[in-house]
């Protein structure tokens, strides 16, 4: 081991020790699994995740609802989404997170528009299931070439004893056998936004799979269907995916779920293969449809070339030569511009260092964008990971890697201040702080309004966006000159 | 291939092209199982009609698009604006990351906020321990110098019980006995956001004053109301108690605190009314509130206390201005100065130069009922027609103010107020009952793409422009940002509308 890493590590030890001074007692013990430095060798990142996160710490996570609605659900563009409650869930989280579609918003499509059943006290009284079932009435009406609808919980529906499963049960056979999804997505369900993304799977599983069998009758199959899994189009991720696959010769069927619509969730069943790229928010629908209907499902990385051309032959393996020779040809063809953006970016990006905090699959599958741009990752954590996800991290950091799960306010402002990284990568909750620290910074769930980041015409979007976050004049002018 | 290094197309122009066009229609045609085009035509035609605005007027359960927020995101509004305050919010977590994101997209600023995590065991115990060990973790961390209290609607269909959970806290410990931890219960299920933010400084000032013996003195105490503009609106009514020398107190500063500079340090609190002033705010003569109904409780809660109150509806333009200002010089006896009687005089200077281009220009306008009936005095001022006022969160009595006001003015024949009503709505106004611009928050640019009606960004939040929250639209000079708001849309229209060569650039004028 090089000294270098000898001193990181030891300086990783003493900043844990120091963020976990400032704690209570009982709090020092919680907080103080969720942090640790990478060892190279060890199967895991030696951290504890997926843990209710200690009250009054600020954490970073969401809820169920997030995940569910936000997250999963959202994106299905010719279904409407009922917010289930009070107000502000569904206000809060209308048009924020970017899943791109094509469609005529309000008609046949719904993505950035905010249904809700805005709860009033006499609801939470007397139950809203009644409203909910107007509500459904009225979406019919008003909304008629809607192709589905799901209703989102929020905190209060658990609490007051809805059967709202009864309600679209009922309404469904009302309506000719539309489906109508209840989710139980509330808030308060689970440690974060992550048991919002399981539950919403399984009533993907449970509502629609179940009653998809005999629809689409007209669909043919072809021996190189696949599906893309957890991608939910942000900035356009998904559809600079689904060119690389297509050009390779596979035929897309369906998008889980950025851009997507019922039709695809309903035929995903008739895939040869499930890609799937959010691992975690989308693991439990790709595990089902594998015991169920036999589909193998494979894990790829489509952040920078390297992680691109690797996924492109592991999933060119699972089908035949043409494809394998289909892979090989979107590798040579790209060759060209992932040659010129690293020429025209790396002499500038070369040697920065990057601190990351993000969710879902990003706290690793960026890494390899950031390095085959020269740039070097020294700490990274998740907002609702588990181990399976820290796990995985391991074929990603390096030895001495700072990691910490469930980071709040107080350590990642820490952490920052004491390891100095020229870019920070984490949430609009975090941003303007660490600008305010004079901290160059990204959004890595929104990809700051910009994007795709995905494929290789993500991967030049990146590559420019990092450098002009890192090289950028106003950092050097956040101290005045008098000083 | 349309990637290139040299000028790196990203999402607005990398997707034109013929390769995702093309993948785009493929996609469409082979796996969405799209209705027939004609279909989604005629249904989108059909959403246009007089019959679809009358169904759509009639529902009663389903809202579409509301232009409000919740309960807590109010309550967090006002604790910001005390010094050293963290927000602490009593419930589920994923309500605190939505209230910080919110207030971080419209301010581009960091937003501090704790909240006690509640999960299903809570759910099922209570949060008493969520609330013991928060407050000693927030307490230790972030070093405040006050917790304000609110709660989610988890809390609240529990019954939590803040009070008691408090006093258990600080008998366990999590802070000192004597420090400040004022409570609010802001439930999501009543009222909105606005509502939020009067039961959440009643609960603050209910904190300091209760039990205190007032011993009146002259000065006289503000209360914004939840502002998208309060950065600006602030510090110009701190600027104009300047210019009057009004001895006041501003409650729930937050001025500095979303508008803090990049100089190196990331300031978790900064400004903020003190709380020794907070306290001292009880022996006032009296308090202004500029939105009344954000206010309602907290000017009660200041009556109740002897001092006199003064409501005023987010006052924009002269007349509004005026009355104002000629309240402050009555309640803190200090005469409006000459400057500011120049200040007026501009502002009436530049009405008159522009004023032919707004006359008789329709508008709809939706937004917090004061906020609405601020714009709708202006543009009554102004010669405009305000056509179509919405207020999703407005009641009764605030369409009964808005009908006053157009009643009292020749521009307001014909101008409808829809109170509780949303963005759906207004989407069917605007299509049956067209108007020339359209006043609203962000939200509103999705009714600009589908009716075509030209949109001027006012209120709150507005997340796709940048600083509007720094210029003021108080004060005659605010009245002055407004006025230039609008008219650099109707300008920008203008031209947009007379630039095609050789058919109507003849009005393509330099000089307007």
């Amino acid at each position: 081991m090089s000294l270098a890493i000898e001193k990181t590590k030891a300086r990783n030890k003493e900043l844990i020790d120091e963020v976990l001074t400032a704690y209570p007692e009982k709090t020092v013990k919680k907080r103080a699994k969720h942090l640790a430095t990478f060892e190279d060798g060890n199967p895991d990142c030696s951290v504890k995740s997926n843990i209710k996160s200690v009250p009054g710490v600020m954490t970073i996570r969401g809820c169920a609802y997030a995940g569910s609605k936000g997250v999963v659900w959202g994106p299905i563009k010719d279904m409407i989404h009922i917010s289930h409650g009070p107000v502000g869930c569904g206000q809060y989280s209308w048009g924020a997170r970017r899943n791109y579609y094509i469609g005529t918003t309000g008609i046949d499509t719904f993505v950035t528009m905010q249904f809700t059943s805005d709860f009033q006290e006499k609801d939470i009284v007397f139950g809203g299931d009644k409203k909910l079932a107007k509500i459904i009435d009225e979406i019919e009406a008003l909304f008629p070439l809607n192709k589905g609808i799901s209703i989102q919980s929020e905190c209060p529906i658990g609490l007051i004893g809805d059967d709202i499963e009864a309600v679209s049960r009922k309404k469904s056979k009302e309506y000719d056998g539309k489906t109508i999804v209840p989710v139980r997505c509330e808030g308060f369900r689970g440690v974060s936004q992550s048991l919002g993304h399981h539950i919403a799977n399984d009533s993907i599983r449970d509502w629609v799979f179940d009653k998809a069998e005999d629809k689409h009758k007209e669909f043919q199959s072809t021996a190189y269907d696949v599906a893309i899994i957890g991608d939910y189009n942000i900035g356009g991720d998904a559809w600079a995916s689904r060119i690389l696959l297509e050009e390779m010769g596979l035929r897309v069927i369906a998008q889980w779920s950025g851009d997507g619509s019922i039709a695809e969730l309903e035929n995903s069943p008739k895939a040869k293969l499930n890609v799937l790229h959010c691992y975690r928010s989308m693991n439990y629908i790709s595990r089902h449809m594998e015991e169920k209907y036999g589909i193998p499902w494979v894990e790829y990385n489509f952040f920078g070339p390297s992680k691109i051309e690797e996924s492109l032959r592991k999933i060119a393996s699972h089908f035949d030569d043409k494809i394998k020779e289909g892979a090989e040809r979107v590798i040579a063809k790209y060759r060209a511009i992932v040659d010129a953006v690293i020429a025209k970016y790396k002499p500038r990006l070369q040697g920065k260092t990057v601190m990351l905090y993000v969710g879902g699959l990003r706290p690793r599958h960026v890494i390899g964008a950031y390095e085959d741009l020269g740039m070097e990752i020294v700490g990274t954590g998740y907002e609702f990971g588990h181990n399976d996800d820290y796990q995985r991290t391991t074929h990603y950091v390096k030895d001495g890697t700072l990691i910490y799960d469930d980071v709040n306010g107080h350590e990642f402002e820490k952490f920052v201040e004491k390891i100095q990284p020229d870019l920070v990568g984490a949430g609009i909750k975090e941003k303007y702080v660490f600008q305010k620290m004079g901290v160059p910074f990204r959004q890595m769930h929104s990809w700051d309004y910009s994007g795709p980041y995905h494929g290789y015409d993500g991967f030049a979007i990146f590559a420019r966006d990092m450098d002009m976050a890192i090289n950028n004049p106003v950092w050097g002018m956040t101290k005045a000159p008098w000083k | 291939m349309s990637q290139k290094s040299d000028n790196v197309l990203d999402h607005f122009n990398l997707f034109r092209g013929p390769e995702y066009t093309n993948m785009f229609e493929n996609k469409k045609k082979n796996f969405e199982f799209p209705l027939p085009d004609e279909k989604v035509e005629e249904m989108r035609d059909y959403t246009k009609s007089w019959e679809y605005r009358t169904k759509n007027f009639a529902r009663e359960a389903l809202v579409v698009n509301p232009a409000k927020a919740c309960q807590p995101l109010g309550a967090v509004f006002v604790a910001v604006g005390f010094e050293g305050t963290l927000p602490f919010v009593h419930g589920s977590q994923g309500c605190v990351a939505y209230y910080r994101s919110h207030f971080s997209r419209h301010f581009k600023e960091p937003t501090s906020c704790v909240s006690s995590s509640m999960t299903e065991d809570a759910a099922v115990f209570g949060g008493l321990n969520n609330m013991i060990d928060g407050l000693a973790n927030a307490y230790s961390l972030y070093k405040p110098k006050m917790i304000a209290v609110s709660t989610t609607c988890m809390a609240e269909v529990i019954g939590d019980d803040l009070n008691g959970f408090i006093q258990n806290a600080k008998e366990k410990g999590s802070v000192p006995a004597g420090f400040d931890v004022p409570y609010a219960h802001t439930p999501a299920f009543v009222g909105s956001h606005i509502t939020g933010y009067d039961n959440g400084l009643k609960g603050i000032l209910e904190h300091f004053w209760k039990g205190k013996e007032r011993i009146p003195n002259g000065k006289v105490n503000f209360i914004g109301g939840f502002d998208g503009y309060t950065v600006g609106n602030l510090r110009e009514i701190k600027r104009l108690f300047g210019i009057m020398g009004v001895d006041a107190t501003i409650l729930a500063d937050n001025s500095d605190v979303w508008d803090t500079p990049t100089d190196g340090q990331f300031r978790m609190y900064d400004g903020g009314t003190t709380l020794e002033d907070a306290r001292g705010a009880l022996n006032s003569r009296a308090t202004i509130s500029m939105q009344e109904f954000c206010t309602e409780k907290s000017l009660a809660y200041c009556a109740e206390n002897g001092q006199e109150v003064v409501a005023f509806n987010h006052p924009v333009g002269v007349a509004a201005t005026d009355r104002f200002l000629m309240e402050v010089a009555r309640l803190s006896g200090r005469p409006v100065p000459a400057d500011l009687e120049k200040e007026r005089g501009r502002l009436v200077d530049a009405i008159a130069d522009s004023t032919a281009h707004i006359h008789g220009k329709k508008f709809a306008l939706y937004g917090d009922p004061d906020l609405t009936l601020g714009l709708t005095a202006f543009l009554l001022e102004l010669g405009a027609e305000p056509v179509h006022i919405l207020s999703t969160n407005g009641n009764n009595d605030w369409a009964t103010k808005v009908q006053a006001l157009l009643d009292g003015s020749p521009f307001g024949k014909g101008c409808h107020v829809y109170a509780g009503k949303d963005l759906w709505h207004m989407r069917s106004l605007l299509f049956t009952e067209p108007v020339d611009f359209l006043i609203g928050n962000t939200y509103g640019k999705y009714l600009e793409r589908d009716t075509g009606t030209p949109l001027i960004r006012i209120g709150f939040p507005i997340f796709d422009r940048h600083h509007k929250h720094r210029y003021p639209v108080w004060g005659y000079q605010g009245a002055m940002n407004v006025l230039v708001t609008i008219l650099d849309k109707i300008f920008d229209e203008m031209d947009k509308n007379s630039m095609v060569a050789a058919k109507n650039d003849y009005s393509y004028d330099i000089i307007r």
